[in-house]
């Protein structure tokens, strides 16, 4: 038998029809036979003539050239995904085949490497975080935050939900998605508008009988919440549990979230080592305390460490499977399977290759970066950087003092600079602002040339 | 002979000194509040950190490694011209947030992708988002659920169908979606019982999900009488496509009359599993199902691609922002390298190449459970006959014993409706040789299982630990599932 493509074993003629008669059938099509007709495709699907490898190759590299990235443009884009550069040898361990071609570790004696990595991962994120339980990944940020909050939900038994007006707009509605189902009362906490941190005094006002309030820090305007504390202090008191989304990174120089009364952490670990990739694959962080009752409830995969059953050797497999839905079916916790296990390789990698000397000096690097740019920022008239007088790490607000931030925007894109999110799309009261973001993949004549392109387009 | 490495390999916090930063204070900037006052991570110097995870990788087990029939899970070879192409900088350093002017190459192929996967499918239009199968589901059902509360029957059509014999995430999906999930027995065949159906559909039924082919890897004969018995009682019929390798270009879940539809492009369209992920779940719809997908959608007006979030029945958003691209990019990959008549040769192949292993078994050892007549389709289900089962050996003792053999264990303890299961799919990549390997070793595991049962409980010995000891693991006196005891000397 020829075959059309080599993914598929070629065979004699003689060959395949020992095999059929072994079967029972005189040809393939009889294994079909159960088919109703009707279903039966009578003809051949309408997709393109296949193409050889080294064609494909250059049809799809010529498709990606029509894509402008890093290098043809300046982009100042964070939004829960900053730019991040990825070490060389991120990318020789997630292409090391036994990993990437193995599945979920059901079998984990033969599977260990990617266990202790996943359980390495866990670790890691617990250090960072503060927490002492982690899971082994979630889809994403937005996804981990949603879990976390139905997870709020059983915990606590009630459907009052607090939401800090000034986290990621884009999790404010997967969240929204995800509780839908649910007939949740969801309630937004307003910000200060001077600081751009979270209203106490509002969420005072609202947190009774609410089973969470859900913050990031530095939220969504980049704005480090200073009083996460006290905002835990609240809710703790009402009953609720406080849920924390968080950068990665900016934990090398942030007190972990653990240290300010939260109680369960997400965040988007794809910026360790993942890449950009228009998005996805993601890398959901998520982590809580090791409170019984926390954990019980808690979504996605967890690795524990063991040893064998003669006791002679450290082992790793799968711990809790009874909250999962192979086990647990409509009572799981989630329904979450494939999740992003080489996602955490990477991230582990990363953070492996980087120790606490090289995170703390990134986010140094990142962090004097910003500064730098809100300084050269400011210093341009009608430019009002940052607007938010809220401390920040890597993303901060900048307020133009005439109308017109759409044409600005166009005019900068024109001279190859995407300068930041326009944020009146998703807070209409924010006029006439954008957020920037910087990080070590900018250089400071990067910055340099965004200042000046902007004072060119402005004046 | 099979020997997996046994490096004894050390946890990273073990081969370094674990300590804060040496320099580089937290800058004032930083509030007081939220200073850092510790940061304990492991540094490691550069080449041990590689040979930490390469030795981790020898003691992991891939489709590049040797067979690995896990049912349901279709570990398929992967292509490695998508390994390059997604390592191109132009999907790498692009910003999801970018200017559409400026991201025309990834929207054009990922509209491409989404026009292709609907036709593969027989569905009208393609949701790329759902970053997995389970949350391909979940989407299904969310959708199911707009559908229903559009007709303003959400407070009494509150059921979801499902058979007994589907996966877990069925009705953890539907559960999550608000939905009360109603099981159905399966029939001596192993099929829907269509009488039973029929008294179960009613003035509740939001929908039916359903895996075809189902996990026992039998096709449902009776397909459209179960998918018009549920249209007629007003409910919504989706398709598992965790199964669909074994209909590529032979059928279509649209013209069987599905409105949803999901896809595991890590299945079906050859991206790598990831050791658990990253996958990708689209979801395909009908028509009459098109107002409610999830935002974004990617489209064409002909003359630039763009990114649609004007969908006013929505079900919103259900990822941040559109979909894990890179698998995606890899699922377009395959599909140009295929093409019509190569993707409808890998799914015959795949089902001469799973009934083939079939017809290799001893079946003194390996009973085949339900549908004695009927072909199975990419996969099947045996069961560990009782003659081994009464000499004390258990399902578990047989996988174990095949990891000795270098080759990966079929799906174990599932389907639930199959005592002492082995769901086995073998895939079209495998070759005639490879299956006839599996089988032999399949065999020799029963035999020598049935004349020493003492040893195969003790199995695997070739692998880099011997069988772990579970229990322990998640008893609540010994769960470790961080480092945090080592460091502080406790293990």
């Amino acid at each position: 038998m020829r075959t059309l493509t080599k993914f598929v074993e070629e065979c004699s003629a003689g060959r395949l029809s020992e095999v059929l008669r072994r079967v029972g059938v005189n040809g393939i099509d009889e294994l079909y036979r159960d088919l109703p007709k009707e279903v039966l495709l009578a003809k051949e699907l309408s997709l393109p003539e296949p193409l050889k490898e080294m064609d494909l190759e250059s049809h799809i590299g010529s498709l990606l050239e029509k894509n402008q990235t890093m290098g043809e443009f300046l982009v100042f884009l964070g939004g829960g995904l900053p730019p991040h550069y990825v070490p060389a040898a991120v990318d020789t361990i997630t292409l090391r085949n036994e990993f990437y071609t193995s599945y979920t570790p059901y079998q984990p004696e033969i599977s260990q490497g990617m266990l202790q990595a996943l359980f390495e991962y866990q670790s890691m994120i617990c250090d960072l975080t503060g927490m002492e339980v982690a899971n082994s990944s979630m889809y994403d940020w937005a996804t981990a935050a949603a879990e976390a909050i139905r997870m709020a939900i059983r915990v606590k038994g009630n459907k009052k939900v607090l939401l800090g007006a000034n986290v990621g707009p884009e999790r404010k509605k997967v969240i929204r998605t995800y509780l839908e189902p649910l007939g949740t009362e969801i309630v937004e906490v307003r910000y200060l508008h001077d600081s751009g941190r979270l209203d106490l005094s509002d969420l005072e006002g609202k947190a009774e009988g609410s089973c969470c309030l859900y913050i990031e820090n530095p939220n969504f305007f980049g704005v480090l919440e200073k009083e996460a504390l006290k905002a835990a202090e609240i809710v703790h008191t009402k009953g609720g549990l406080l849920i924390a989304g968080v950068d990665p990174i900016s934990l090398a120089l942030v007190k972990p979230p653990a240290e300010y009364g939260t109680d369960i952490v997400v965040g988007e670990g794809q910026i360790l080592g993942g890449g950009l990739n228009f998005g996805g694959p993601a890398l959901g962080i998520f982590a809580c305390r090791a409170d019984q009752s926390l954990v019980r409830q808690m979504p996605g995969r967890v690795i524990g460490m063991t040893t064998d059953l003669a006791n002679t050797q450290r082992a790793f497999t799968m711990v809790l499977q009874t909250r999962e839905q192979h086990i647990r079916r409509e009572h799981a916790t989630s329904n979450i399977c494939s999740n992003e296990a080489l996602m955490a390789v990477g991230a582990l990698t990363y953070l492996a290759l980087l120790g606490s000397d090289g995170l703390r000096n990134l986010a140094l690097e990142i962090y004097n970066k910003a500064h730098y740019a809100s300084k050269v920022l400011s210093e341009l008239k009608d430019v009002n950087a940052p607007y938010f007088s809220g401390e920040f790490f890597q993303e901060f607000t900048i307020r133009f003092g005439s109308n017109g931030l759409e044409e600005i925007v166009r005019a900068l894109i024109k001279r190859k600079i995407v300068p930041g999110i326009v944020l009146e799309n998703d807070f209409p009261e924010l006029k006439n602002t954008l957020l920037s973001c910087f990080t070590e993949v900018h250089k400071k004549t990067d910055i340099d040339r965004y200042a000046e392109a902007l004072k060119e387009v402005i004046s | 002979m099979f020997r997996q490495a046994k490096w004894g390999e050390p946890l990273l916090i073990e081969l370094s000194d674990y300590r804060c930063p040496t320099g580089g204070s937290v800058p004032e900037g930083i509030p007081k509040e939220l200073c850092r006052e510790e940061l304990l991570l492991p540094n490691v110097q550069e080449q041990r950190v590689i040979r930490h995870f390469v030795r981790l990788s020898q003691m992991n087990f891939g489709v590049d490694t040797g067979t690995y029939p896990l049912g349901s899970c279709t570990m398929k070879y992967n292509p490695k011209l998508a390994d390059r192409i997604v390592s191109n900088r132009k999907i790498r350093d692009l910003h999801p947030l970018q200017p559409v002017e400026t991201t025309q190459g990834i929207l054009q192929v990922l509209y491409e992708l989404s026009q292709y996967l609907a036709e593969i499918t027989g569905a009208s239009k393609t949701s790329l988002v759902p970053a997995a199968g389970a949350h391909g589901e979940l989407v299904g059902a969310l959708m199911i659920r707009a559908a229903i509360k559009d007709r303003g029957e959400i407070s009494t059509r509150r059921e979801i169908i499902i058979p007994d014999s589907a996966h877990g995430t069925n009705p953890a999906s539907a559960s999550m979606a608000g939905f009360k999930v109603v099981k159905i027995p399966s029939d001596g065949d192993g099929l829907v019982d269509v009488e039973a159906l029929k008294s179960t559909v009613g003035k509740a039924t939001a929908g039916i999900m359903l895996t075809v082919p189902n996990t026992l890897g039998i096709f449902e004969k009776d397909i459209l009488e179960i998918v018009k018995i549920v249209k007629e009682a007003g409910g919504y019929a989706y398709y598992d496509g965790a199964n669909l390798n074994a209909l590529l270009g032979v059928a279509r879940p649209g013209d069987m009359g599905f409105d949803i539809i999901h896809l595991n492009l890590h299945k079906t369209f050859a991206t790598p599993h990831g050791g658990g992920g990253p996958g990708a779940g689209p979801v395909c719809v009908s028509k009459n199902m098109e107002e409610f997908i999830p935002v974004p959608t990617v489209e064409f007006d002909g003359q630039k691609y763009y990114l649609n979030y004007n969908i006013p029945k929505s079900i919103g958003h259900v990822k941040g922002f559109y979909g894990n691209v890179s698998v995606l990019v890899r699922a377009y990959v395959y599909i140009r390298l295929l093409g019509a008549k190569g993707l409808k040769e890998a799914a015959e192949r795949a089902v001469l190449n799973s009934n083939y292993l079939l017809s290799l078994l001893n079946k003194e050892f390996y009973e085949i459970p339900y549908g004695a007549r009927a072909p199975r389709k990419h996969e099947f289900v045996a069961k560990v006959s009782d003659k081994l089962i009464e000499k004390g050996v258990s399902t578990k003792d047989i996988a174990k014993a095949l990891l000795d053999y270098g080759v990966h264990a079929p799906t174990v303890y599932f389907p639930l409706i199959v005592e002492e299961a082995l769901m086995i799919e073998p895939t079209e990549t495998e070759s005639f040789e490879e299956i006839e390997q599996y089988a032999r070793i399949l065999n020799e595991v029963a035999e020598k299982a049935y004349e020493d049962p003492e040893r195969v409980k003790k199995t695997p010995y070739n692998t880099s630990v011997g069988r772990v000891d579970e229990v322990k693991a998640s008893h609540p006196k010994t769960l470790c599932v961080n480092w945090s005891g080592i460091r502080r000397g406790e293990s």
